[in-house]
């Protein structure tokens, strides 16, 4: 217990258990946290650390600092040729699931059709079903059409999934729109296409942009499903993988770590940028 | 700046809009002269919005034909009209800061000297220094003038308004009356208002139109309505009224004579709006004189006797008395406060009179509770 003397204000009073409880209550939150992000965090923060190992083949123990990996990227052999292949991958598939996904997205929420409830759902199926059952029915569906397997398969893979994080992400955002923006704009001498150009457009677009971002960051992510149907073409995570064998070069880790700052800082531009617009 | 395009009528002909097989608006015909201001006044549900929208173009008429001038709308895209509307909710486009907003309109039919127009409508709604701000950082009156903004600056042959200012709050809603009436005057156009707020429509418009599911009940101007009620609904929905039952038991001169319960009174011949034998007639509130039990009243003037105070609510400017009658009926009466006497405590025996010219007529088979405005009406139309 504390020592107290008359003079001591109520607050010091009390007893050091109870002043901790009442720290720690209000400070639960905070530990919470810290403890959450270091959790998320460390597995990076390694991946950081040991893109500066002066490592050999393998990169499992510290061997002393270098930045010779990242002045040299792609010193290890093949790591570019993957992730150059993944780059492309993901740049097409998000463009062509973007348009498509979108213009799905608008189907849906302004159109009553036969066949919306059954759209509805096939287009929720792909993020419900199991990647590898996706991957194995995606593969048998290749061997029996006898489409050789390679980039494009890839390629109609990743945009199959992308798809349906785009039509969700965008009609989520359709959802939300005041249909009496685009009347005001009708009342206000606009025709359709003006209406949607100047209006419609703008103010879908941030969900058109966030399903885009997602569909990248989900098809140069994507292990499972194109593991299955690439045949010999190399991307970013199979290589990985597959190098995890034999131990994963550091330029792995310098790519993985470039990635992982890239994204940061669109976030934060973003971030700055829609701050701007509100100010 | 394109040519004001006033000077044209707004024509609707045995208009009907049905949704499945609700006829939301059922034959209705309304010629709204060019450069007045015009309410539609009723209460949800009752058409008036779907009126609106049929004029604006965003609603297709079951039947009949609008015309604006002489040109035929009916089937007009909304942006192939001289309408422009002032949504309810305002309909501000939040990615746009105010000038563009404004000039929005402006600059879809590819107008000359925007900037002039834009900055003259935003001072005509003293919104001047606003221009760039966004409409999240505007107030709910500031967000409603912009909107008004939008509309004017257009010079529409029509503008709508669709309970415009549903959302403002009292004091605001009074302000802005006054500002839209101001503005009318100043503009010059047709203003066609749609609003369940009885005092607003009155407040503002030239003519009012009651509707009544989906039909117009009466049209006039303020006084006529609210002096010479053609129907119950009428009578109740503007103001408040007293509709007593009596029977006609001959004439005198240009009055009818009335049996009222054993009671003798006279009306108008004149303002006998329908009816012929058995009658509901009328006296607002404020018509009638409170008296002692036993007060001598002036000759010729209708008194009931034996009434009972049953409830007194003093708002300042006057009271508001409850009187049970003989028969049961409650009477509403307003009291001027003169500052003579004090309220008179709920139990007080007093006499109702009145001038017999002050007393209107309808016929005895209406619903004397039609139209009788719940205590919150319901802002959507």
């Amino acid at each position: 217990m504390a020592a107290t003397t008359e003079s001591l204000p109520a607050r010091a009073k009390r007893p050091v258990s109870q002043r901790a409880g009442r720290w720690l209550s209000n400070n639960l939150i905070r530990i919470y946290a810290v403890f959450g992000f270091t959790y998320l965090f460390i597995p990076v923060g390694y991946t950081f650390v040991y893109s500066f190992n002066n490592s050999g083949k393998s990169n499992l123990n510290w061997r002393g600092f270098t930045t010779d990996k990242w002045a040299n990227p792609c010193g290890a052999p093949d790591v570019c040729n993957a992730l150059s292949n993944s780059l492309k991958i993901g740049l097409i598939a998000t463009a062509v699931a973007t348009v498509l996904g979108t213009m799905i997205a608008f189907a849906l929420a302004r159109h009553r059709f036969r066949g919306r409830t059954v759209t509805n759902l096939t287009i929720f199926l792909p993020m419900a079903t199991p990647e590898v059952v996706l991957g194995a029915s995606l593969l048998a569906f290749f061997l029996n059409v006898g489409v050789p397997l390679g980039f494009q398969t890839i390629v109609i893979a990743h945009i199959m999934f992308c798809i349906s994080f785009v039509v969700v992400t965008v009609k989520a955002r359709l959802a939300s729109l005041d249909p009496r923006l685009e009347q005001a704009a009708m009342d206000l001498y606009a025709d359709e296409w003006q209406t949607f150009r100047r209006i419609t457009f703008p103010l879908v677009l941030p969900g058109i942009v966030a399903g885009a971002l997602l569909a990248f960051s989900l098809s140069f992510d994507d292990f499972i499903i194109t593991n299955f149907n690439s045949g010999d073409v190399n991307t970013f995570p199979k290589f990985v993988w597959v190098s995890s064998l034999r131990g994963i070069p550091a330029q792995a880790n310098v790519i993985g770590s470039a990635m992982f700052f890239i994204a940061l800082f669109a976030v934060l531009l973003g971030q700055a940028v829609t701050r701007r617009r509100r100010a | 700046m394109v040519e004001a395009t006033g000077g044209r009528d707004l024509r609707l002909e045995h208009v009907t809009k049905r949704f499945g097989t609700f006829a939301a608006v059922d034959d209705l015909s309304l010629t709204i002269p060019s450069g007045s201001f015009f309410a539609l006044l009723g209460p949800s549900g009752c058409g008036k919005t779907t009126t609106l929208r049929m004029v604006a173009g965003l609603e297709e008429p079951t039947a009949g034909t609008i015309h604006i001038g002489t040109d035929d709308v009916t089937y007009a895209k909304p942006y192939k009209r001289p309408v422009n509307t002032v949504f309810q909710s305002y309909a501000l486009f939040p990615h746009l800061d105010i000038f563009e907003n404004v000039a929005f309109g402006l600059r879809r039919r590819g107008a000359k000297q925007i900037k002039q127009e834009v900055e003259k409508a935003l001072e005509l709604v003293e919104l001047g220094g606003l221009a760039k701000r966004k409409p999240a950082q505007l107030s709910g009156g500031q967000q409603q003038r912009v909107a008004l903004a939008r509309a004017i600056v257009n010079r529409p042959a029509v503008l709508l308004l669709d309970e415009p200012l549903g959302a403002l709050d009292l004091k605001l809603r009074r302000q802005m009356q006054i500002e839209l009436k101001r503005i009318q005057t100043e503009v010059g156009l047709t203003f066609v208002h749609v609003t369940h707020d009885q005092e607003e429509a009155m407040t503002m418009a030239d003519t009012i139109a009651v509707m009544n599911s989906g039909h117009i009940e009466q049209l006039g101007n303020p006084t006529q309505l609210y002096e010479s009620p053609n129907t119950a609904y009428v009578a109740n929905f503007l103001g408040q009224s007293n509709l007593i039952r009596a029977t006609v038991v001959g004439t005198s001169g240009d009055d009818l004579l009335l049996d009222v319960h054993g009671s003798r009174l006279a009306a108008p011949v004149s303002r006998r709006a329908s009816g012929d034998k058995e009658l509901l007639i009328g006296v607002r509130p404020e018509k009638i004189h409170l008296g002692a039990p036993d007060e001598v009243v002036p000759d010729n003037h209708n008194v009931l006797r034996d009434g009972v105070v049953t409830d007194a609510s003093f708002t300042g400017v006057s009271t508001q008395y409850l009187v049970r009658l003989p028969w049961d009926q409650e009477v509403m009466v307003f009291v001027q406060n003169l500052g003579v006497g004090g309220v008179l405590v709920p139990g007080t025996k007093v006499s109702l009179s009145w001038n017999p010219a002050h007393t209107f007529a309808l016929d005895g088979s209406e619903d004397a509770l039609a139209g009788v405005q719940l205590e919150e009406p319901v802002s959507v139309g």
